[in-house]
């Protein structure tokens, strides 16, 4: 019951809320000389710990999410809930620009591609493929035994300290950057992308 | 546990990258096998943004590299629908353990 009120409007609600605020944090919070666009409220502080558990939180449940969901087109929409919140931890971790490009590329056009697909490939969008309870035990096993060794081990290892390095990430140097140092990959990257279009409407023609 | 370092962004990437194997092992939808690939690829990247943001020699080594995999991830995902396509074109389904034309 108490899922079933819980709406997606009051979700949206609730969503932008959130944004709203981080917005106006980053917005009106003062600008810290270690790292250039985040403010000092944010960096190292409560405000980042709540902010990171609040929307770590969320990519975590919606991950989970995608992995309960029996049906294909939910499992997409929780995987929008985890590309947003990670965006949200790019701009806490200082990468503005690919916060942007997450929201834009990710949530924009991989997962609509991936909902047409979906669409595409289906007689109705609710495709259900059971999974036999062993397989479903086997692939638990071994994600909770990946899971429990990757924890062990960086808890165990010593970090560098947690402060931050001046970075001064802001769009406009990673800009720069991409286009002097990283000219070469940036290049085949376009090359790579010419090919796929290619290639993926090649596959998807209509036989005549 | 307040102070947020390299260690917590690791542990929950590592969490989303079980969640996407786990995804992976047990759809057998082509489509749902897909959406376990992004969320690996997912993790991966929050990986490489955290080691970047708390390196210590100044640069965009690991942004960068997030950048070329978000790219390649949106051709993976192009390529891989096409390739479905075809597969529901051909035998009218895309569940993966029907795919065994080439089974010896």
């Amino acid at each position: 019951m108490l899922v079933r009120r819980w709406t997606s409007r009051r979700f949206l609600l609730t969503a932008s809320a959130a944004v709203i605020v981080l917005s106006a944090t980053v917005a009106f919070g003062q600008e810290s000389a270690d790292l250039k666009g985040v403010p000092r409220a944010v960096q190292g502080g409560l405000l980042e710990a709540l902010l990171f558990y609040l929307f770590g939180g969320t990519a975590l449940v919606a991950a989970l999410g995608v992995c309960v969901s029996k049906s294909v087109v939910r499992m997409a929409t929780w995987l929008f809930g985890t590309l947003g919140a990670v965006a949200v931890l790019y701009l806490l971790l200082g990468a503005f620009f690919l916060s942007a490009i997450q929201l834009i590329v990710y949530a924009g056009g991989t997962l609509v591609l991936l909902v047409f697909g979906v669409m595409l490939t289906s007689k109705s969008p609710w495709v259900r493929f059971e999974c036999s309870k062993v397989e479903m035990a086997a692939g638990g096993g071994i994600a909770i035994t990946l899971f429990t060794g990757l924890f062990l081990m960086l808890t165990r290892a010593t970090w560098p300290a947690s402060a931050a390095t001046a970075n001064g990430a802001t769009v406009k140097d990673f800009g720069k950057e991409l286009l002097t140092t990283y000219l070469v990959p940036f290049e085949v990257a376009s090359v790579v992308l010419l090919v796929v279009m290619i290639a993926a409407a090649y596959l998807a023609r209509q036989e005549r | 546990m307040l102070t947020i370092g390299l260690m917590h962004y690791l542990v929950l990437s590592a969490a989303i990258f079980c969640c996407g194997i786990f995804v992976m092992i047990t759809k057998r939808n082509a489509i749902g096998i897909l959406i376990g690939v992004e969320l690996v690829l997912n993790s991966v990247n929050v990986n490489f943004i955290a080691f970047d943001r708390y390196s210590q020699q100044p640069g965009f080594d690991g942004q960068i590299t997030a950048l070329f995999v978000i790219v390649l991830a949106a051709a993976e995902a192009a390529v891989a629908v096409a390739i479905c396509m075809n597969l529901y074109k051909n035998i009218n389904t895309i569940d993966v353990d029907r795919g065994d034309a080439l089974h010896g």
